[in-house]
């Protein structure tokens, strides 16, 4: 008798099987939770192709500019995903930003270490930062928002008092002499494809300086870190078994727990990736500007933030993903650096930000509806 | 004597002053089911989890398969066999049936330092134990959200059996069910027992739990009042003695007296 029930529900089943592939795609990609970035992303650029087309804003350097803002905002944005699919909130990422500066630069320049060391130190505070906001948030079980709120000022006072204790100021220059030849720091400084970007200007294909070099001399790093970073934290999201455990740490910190998986671990590990892409975005920056500034980074965590947001993560943890979050940093990039080849006052950028984060919102609570009540 | 699978002799378990458990004793066969009842604050939860290996029981001792037996935490009880389903079942709603159904025990393929979570054949697993149990799955990526509270109780229970439970303890897997669903449920807990395992079903419903047990053992605070076979005993005994039967008789009196008054 069971046989002949086994017969008839293996039937049952392949029969189903065979009409879910006429539905599925589409619902597969109605749930999934970066559809709202990518359509979002679609609509900006259909936009600026309309209002900004003509202006340069699509050139090789207009497109490396919008697309360098929204990968530095991007780094930051993915790991503040995966902390955030994993239930957790970093708020001290704008100041860890600043901090990770202050400790490439001072051991580099007033202490005379070399750059690479200073960068590996930057790193070191960064998995330090990282795992004493872990700790706290995972033993005292208080809201991570509140302990990286303090964070926050713990970090960025540090940084301020420490910077003028040792310099007397609070910029530190000076940087750029030490790239070069450094075996580290080309890692953050180095803009790649320049062939490319050569060939095409001598075929005349993009814009020139009056002595014959492209105007966009290449890929800038920032891109390559985004685009490694985006790949990166989908493949743990997807194909690991720690990245199951993300999904579950932040969608059920206790049912997760009672079938085995070490949440606490998990949850610090995130903190710990949240301070670090903080530093990898500072050593970029301080790279680039050849300084480093206390301030650098301020509300940057905020921005990082409504990235993921906008890429469909939920507040509450256990649903969102890196891609979303990195086309949702795109939208910003984009508009930040788009909205000056328009007409429109710059001073609307922030409307814009906040509006699309409550749409955001707005949307993903539908989605999550859908996914947990479409029966 | 290692005719029983599993044995509770005499357990006790003490908070301070309160007597949670008191000497309560249990034993349960290959393919058995046992309910335990008991109304609120009987001891149940502290039973279960003393089951699960969250508390250690301050007397008495358990038997596995004639061996005696010491859990020192909720991992000792599963590798011995004990696999406990929680009223909340321990799914997030909304991740996939796969990665809830292998959630903290993902299969890995790759090389060695490079392992990822092997998806297909997680995905292959979970929709075939569960069209066993007559559920179709018609897509193991889809959030357990979508499924009903009885098909979530499934999914618990046959995580629990392929992760290789012996005993099956079930924290009310019928409470928040309708009719229906809760029979869905109930089928198959009868199936898991046809197939060798020994189940506890922890239940407060003698209606869910008269018609799957073979034995019912009644709690009331903290204290066994005795296991019985169900050829000995009746429904409405038990419930009788699940409620303590003079609060049922007292409560019959009272409503009559309300509608003497009332008329």
């Amino acid at each position: 008798m069971s046989e002949k029930a086994k017969s008839i529900s293996s039937k049952k089943t392949s029969g189903q099987d065979e009409r879910l592939k006429e539905v599925s795609k589409l619902r597969l990609l109605l749930n999934r939770p970066e559809l709202g970035a990518v359509g979002g992303a679609i609509l900006v650029f259909i936009f600026f192709g309309i209002v900004a087309g003509d202006t340069g804003m699509f050139s090789a350097y207009g497109t490396l500019n919008f697309l360098d803002v929204s990968a530095n905002l991007g780094i930051i944005a993915i790991a503040a995903a995966m902390l955030m699919i994993g239930g957790e909130f970093d708020l001290s990422i704008g100041s860890m930003i600043g901090f990770a500066g202050i400790c490439i630069a001072i051991p580099a320049i007033y202490w005379g270490w070399p750059l690479w060391i200073s960068i590996i130190f930057a790193f070191a505070m960064a998995v330090l930062v990282g795992y004493f906001n872990g700790i706290l948030v995972v033993k005292t079980g208080l809201p991570s928002f509140i302990v990286t709120l303090a964070m926050l000022f713990i970090l960025r006072g540090a940084t301020l008092a420490i910077t003028r204790l040792i310099t007397g100021r609070t910029q530190v220059p000076g940087l750029r002499v030490l790239i070069e030849n450094d075996p580290i720091a080309w890692m953050f400084a180095t803009d790649t494809f320049k062939w490319l970007f050569t060939w095409l200007g001598s075929m005349n294909l993009i814009a020139l300086r009056t002595d014959g070099t492209p105007l966009a001399t290449g890929i800038p790093p920032s891109v390559i870190w985004f685009i490694a970073a985006t790949l990166f934290a989908t493949w743990i999201l997807m194909k690991t078994r720690y990245g199951n455990w993300i999904f579950a740490s932040g969608g059920d910190k206790n049912g997760a727990t009672n079938v085995g998986v070490p949440v606490g671990r998990v949850k610090i590990s995130l903190f710990i990736g949240t301070a670090v892409a903080a530093t990898i975005f500072a050593t970029i920056q301080v790279l680039d500007a050849g300084s480093a500034d206390t301030m650098r980074g301020n509300l940057k965590e905020l921005e990082a933030i409504a990235a993921a947001v906008v890429g469909g993560c939920l507040l509450t943890g256990g649903y969102g993903s890196a891609i979303g979050a990195a086309f949702g940093a795109l939208i910003f990039g984009t508009v930040s650096m788009g909205i000056f080849y328009t007409d429109v006052d710059t001073d609307w950028f922030k409307v814009f930000l906040g509006a699309m984060m409550l749409i955001a919102v707005v949307f993903n609570n539908y989605i999550r509806k859908r996914v947990t009540e479409s029966k | 004597m290692s005719e029983n699978l599993i044995e509770f002799n005499n357990i006790s378990k003490f908070f301070g002053k309160v007597i949670a458990l008191k000497d309560v004793t249990m034993k349960l066969k290959k393919g058995e089911i046992m309910c335990l009842l008991g109304d609120n604050g009987a001891g149940k939860s502290t039973l279960i989890k003393t089951l699960a290996g969250v508390h250690k029981p301050d007397e008495g001792e358990i038997v596995i398969e004639g061996k005696k037996t010491i859990f020192d935490s909720p991992k000792d009880a599963l590798d011995m066999g004990i696999g406990t389903v929680y009223q909340d079942l321990a799914l997030v709603p909304l991740m996939s049936v796969t990665r809830n159904f292998f959630m903290g025990r993902e299969p890995l393929k790759g090389l060695p330092f490079l392992k990822t979570f092997d998806i297909e054949k997680a995905n292959q697993i979970a929709a075939e134990r569960m069209g066993q149990i007559g559920i179709d799955v018609r897509d193991p990526s889809q959030a357990v959200g979508t499924m009903s509270g009885g098909e979530r109780q499934c999914l618990a229970i046959s995580r629990a059996i392929y992760f290789g439970a012996k005993v099956l303890v079930l924290d009310e897997p019928t409470s928040a069910l309708g009719v229906h669903q809760a029979s869905m449920v109930l089928k198959y807990v009868v199936k898991a027992a046809s197939q060798g395992l020994a189940v506890i079903l922890i239940t407060h419903n003698v209606h869910h739990a008269y018609p799957v047990g073979n034995s019912f053992t009644v709690l009331n605070r903290g204290k066994s009042l005795g296991t019985f076979n169900k050829k000995d005993i009746s429904r409405e005994e038990l419930l009788g003695m699940m409620a303590g039967g003079e609060e049922l008789d007292k409560l019959e009196v009272e409503l009559e007296e309300m509608n003497r008054i009332n008329n």
